[in-house]
This record gives C-alpha cells, structure tokens and sequence, in this order.
C-alpha cells in the first residue's frame, strides 16, 4: 500500500480536532494545556509532511521554531498554574472564577 | 550577517531593544540601585528606538535575507510600539510601587514584549509574524500575572495563558495550511501570487485559521471573552499595554500578510465577507455590553472590543485608503486608551478600590485639570470632533465607503453613537454629580507626565490629521 500525502494530512487535522475538543470539554487547567501541545504537534506533523512532499526544508524549519516556542510557553504556563496552584490549591477552570469568565 | 553598514542602520531601532535587554539584564544583575536605574533606562531605550525610527522613516529597505522590512509604515509602527511602552514605562513606576512589586524583571520583560511587537510590524516572512508574536504573547502571559500573590492576577494570568496558547494553536495550523499551499513561507511570494491562492481550498482554510487565531490577538468576537476578565485582573499599567501594543502589532501582522486584499484596487475579495461580520459582531458587542458595566477597567475592555470592530471595518474594505486609516486610528487609539488607563491607574487605589465608575463622580470641582484631561481623553475615543478618534473613524468609513460597503460604514456609525453614551457618562458624573465620599490618590510627576504626553499626541493628531495621513499614504 502507497501511503500518500491524504493519510498523513488527515491524521494531523484529526489530531487538531482532538486537541480542540480537548481544549473545550476539559475542566483541569493542565490537561487544557496538554490539549494545546496536540494542537501545536498537529502543526508540526503537518509542516514536516508538506516539507517532506513538496521537497523543500522550509517547513523542517519552521517544525523546529514551533517545537522552542511550545517548550518555552509550557515553562511560563507551568509556572503560572503552580503561581495559582499555591493560592487557590486547585488547578480546575470551574474553580478559577473570581472574575467573570 | 550584515551586508553593508547601511542595513545595521536601518534595523538600529530592534538592535536598541534587542541589546538594552542584555544589559538591562546585566544592570539587574550587578546593580545595587537597579530599581531605580531600569525604568529609566528602557524609558531611554524605548525613546532611543522611538525617535530613531521617526528621523530615518525613509529609509526603505528589505534586509537579513527577506526577512524584515524596515523604513516606511514599519518604522511609524516601530514609533508607535516604543513611544507607548515608554508611556507605559513611565505610568509603571508609581504604579508598582503602589501595589507593592517589587519584581526589576517587569521592566525587562516589557522591553521583550516590545521586540516581539516590533518584529512583527517588521516581519516579511510568516515564521517572522510566528516568532514576534509568541515573544510578545509569552511576556504578556508574565506581565499579567506579575503580581503573584494576587488571586486575581493570577486568574487573568491563566485565563490569558491558555486562551492564548489555545489561539497560537489556530495560528500554527493555519500557517502550515497556507505553506501547504504557497510552498513557502515568503510574504512576498504569497502575495504575488494571491489571486491564483485565492481558489485553493487549502489556503483559503489557512488563511480562515490564521484570521481566527488572530482574532483573539486583536480583541474581535469570536475570541473576545478573555478581555473583561484579563483587565480588571492584571495590573493597570500592564492592560494599558495589552490593550494599545498588542492590539496595534497584531493588525501591523494582518495588514503585513493580507496586503494583497488590499491590492485589487478595493473590488472586495474572498474575506470580505468574514470580515465584515467578525466587524459588525464585535463593534456591537462591545459597544452593548460597555453600557453595562460599573468597573471602569471593564468599560474600557469591552470599548476595547468594539474599536478592534472599527478597525476590522479598514481591513473589509480593502483599498489603500484603509490602510491608511487603520494606521491613523491604530496611532490615535494607542494614545488616547494610554491616557484613559493611565489616569485609572492614578485613581486606583491600593487593593484595587476607586475603581468603580461612581469614584468618579465630583472629580472635575475636586481635581479640574484631571478632569479636563480625562473628559478630554473620553470625548476622543467616543469619536467626538475635533479629536484624534474622530478622524481615525472618519478615514475608515470614508474608505469603506469607496469600497461600497456603505452599510458597513452606517453600522459602525451606528455604534459608534452607542458608545458615545458610556463614554459621556464618565464626564457627566465628573462634572455633574457630586459626592460625598473623598476618594483619596497621590498624584505624581511620572503620571502626569505620561498622561499629559498621550493627551498632547491626541489633540495633535486631531488638530493635524492631513499630515499623519499624507505621511503614511506615501509609504504604502
């Protein structure tokens, strides 16, 4: 079996919709944020396959700035859901409500 | 790196950030005095970069391999960006002090802030746009949440934080999408070859998803509930950033990469329609909800929403004369809203009291030049004659008009007379209600220097509107 570019785009797009429902049906704050990295890494799968089909490297490239970025969000995240972990002791969105969501 | 002198020259307003950040860095470090050193030395650096950039606005040019444009509307962007954080840097100071931060980085991850903002404007390639924007969203997720011991800041913090990355998301994929489609990541080659793009369903979706993630950058609807919250909770003088800054690097980054919407000679395109409705939604919206609230950071938060809709007019209608436009109220918008939180800021008192509209209530007898300057600041952002806000409206819906899309042009005017109520309602209870309750605030030079200053840019920029325009119309 020939695997084509199809196979490899609609595997990134349902991983997308993964990380999106993820997002939305989620309640802890972490796992809203694990949802995201899919979100990013269904980016990446997609770049890496068009660079890999359309056979030049700008899209490697870009995979490589994508995944620093994601590394230094998830260093501010982290930091800013133990900053509210230490205050409120949950780290459920419900939870976070003093302001108006 | 650098081909010639010239091309260090042109790109010296970034290398002034990009270098002040490492010695500001080096001045924490060592500095027994910092606290007092840094403020004013990135007010310098912002100044540095600010006037740079003003003096040498000619100086067109494409360095780095295609990767940054600098000279010309970059560069008024690159004022705008530099003169607003050192307003800001300025309202910071007494600020900080009064909510007890006592954290140097503040000033630091201001000055990254700024760079990302700056790169942006700048970016003629999309990984470009990426970069800046992640730098300038990472240390605003910071900023909000500086002060830590606070449950609300901490709060608006996570719920920016995860809005955001959720928002970045959108954005990744659909740069992937459009690279997928243009084979590159080039502005330049995208926009050539726009038209013969505009059929591919892949790069249509691309783009959708690039305008969505973007949509929560700029504050417009469909990613709008963030705002409210992000202001009251943050500290003022950071909200005074998120709303001015960050708002006007996300449209630079729109108009940079959709600039071939605005080639076809205004004959409307494919997004039009998107945009206009994203447009109606959000100018309503905000200007609706505004009329309810009683806090005054969130009044500005949803006015903040509804002028995202009136700029969202220029895009839709998508002719030169828009962008121009987009550009006039950006500048005018990133001063008058400096000033509006600026002197909330000043009101504020300690734990977040004096924020309701009623403390305003009495000030004109009690403080008249306050007064004036606030009523001054409100008149503009309603979009009252003959101030800066006015003529900023006045350019959009001329343009959109051009563009035929005259209803569009009627709705904003529509809700633009909404909002004229929220805003007149703080200078009705200035000037006539009084009250019995004394609400106590220390003035000081730094905010009355960085409110006079924005007031000063707004009524210039009402009195000489042709100028401003005549000089960013030559560089489209």
């Amino acid at each position: 079996m020939i695997i084509t570019i199809e196979y490899y785009l609609i595997l990134s797009a349902f991983m997308f919709l993964v990380g999106v429902t993820g997002v939305l049906i989620n309640r802890n704050a972490i796992v809203v944020f694990m949802s995201i990295e899919l979100m990013l890494n269904s980016a990446n799968l997609t770049l890496v396959t068009f660079s890999s089909f359309l056979g030049n490297s700008i899209g490697q490239l870009f995979v490589f700035f994508v995944m620093t970025v994601a590394a230094a969000e998830a260093a501010v995240g982290l930091a800013i859901i133990i900053a509210i972990f230490r205050n409120k002791l949950t780290v459920n969105i419900d939870e976070i409500n003093i302001l108006k969501w | 790196m650098f081909n010639n002198y010239q091309e260090f020259w042109n790109l010296l307003p970034m290398i002034i950030i990009g270098a002040g950040i490492i010695i500001s860095l080096i001045i924490e470090m060592y500095s027994k005095k910092s606290e007092v050193i840094l403020p004013w030395f990135s007010i310098l650096l912002f100044l540095a970069a600010g006037l740079h950039a003003l003096f040498y606005i000619g100086d067109i040019s494409i360095v780095l391999q295609n990767m940054l444009a600098t000279g010309g509307n970059v560069n008024i962007f690159h004022a705008i960006f530099t003169l607003g954080a050192a307003v800001v840097t300025l309202l910071s100071i007494d600020y900080l002090k009064k909510y007890g931060i006592y954290f140097r980085e503040y000033y630091i991850i201001l000055q990254t802030s700024v760079l990302g903002m700056m790169l942006m404007a700048a970016a003629k390639d999309i990984l470009v746009i990426f970069l800046g924007l992640e730098l300038m969203s990472i240390s605003f997720y910071i900023l909000a949440g500086m002060n830590r011991k606070r449950l609300n800041a901490n709060e608006a913090s996570l719920k920016y934080f995860l809005l955001g990355a959720f928002a970045t998301g959108f954005i990744v994929y659909g740069i992937a999408l459009i690279y997928g489609a243009a084979h590159t990541t080039s502005i330049d080659f995208i926009t050539s070859d726009f038209n013969l793009l505009s059929g591919n369903l892949l790069f249509v979706a691309g783009v959708l998803l690039f305008l969505i993630g973007f949509s929560f950058k700029i504050a417009a609807f469909p990613f709008h509930m963030w705002v409210p919250d992000v202001y009251e909770g943050a500290p003022t003088s950071v909200a005074a950033l998120f709303s001015t800054g960050g708002k006007a690097a996300a449209f630079s980054a729109i108009i940079a990469t959709l600039f071939a919407l605005f080639n076809n000679g205004g004959q409307g395109n494919f997004f039009t329609p998107f945009l206009a409705v994203i447009s109606v939604l959000s100018m309503f919206y905000g200007s609706i909800v505004a009329i309810a609230q009683d806090n005054i950071k969130r009044m500005l938060a949803y006015s903040s929403i509804s002028h995202a809709g009136y700029l969202i007019i220029g895009l839709a209608a998508g002719n030169y004369d828009a962008v121009a436009g987009v550009i006039f109220y950006l500048a005018a918008y990133t001063f008058m809203n400096l000033g509006a939180f600026g002197m909330v800021a000043l009101i504020e008192g300690k734990d977040e009291t004096n924020l309701s509209i009623n403390s305003y209530s009495g000030l004109g007898s009690k403080k008249p030049l306050l007064a004036a300057l606030l009523a001054l600041l409100m008149f503009s952002l309603a979009g009252i004659p003959p101030f800066a806000g006015f003529f900023g409206k006045y350019y959009i819906f001329i343009a959109a008009i051009k563009a035929n899309l005259t209803w569009l042009a009627i709705l904003g005017v529509i809700s633009s007379a909404i909002s004229v109520y929220f805003y007149i309602r703080i200078v009705v209870l200035m000037y006539f209600k009084t009250s019995d309750t004394e609400i106590g605030f220390e003035e000081s030079n730094n905010y009355m220097l960085a409110i006079i200053l924005s007031v000063l840019i707004v009524v210039l920029m009402g009195v000489f509107p042709g100028s401003f325009i005549d000089l960013v119309t030559k560089f489209i």
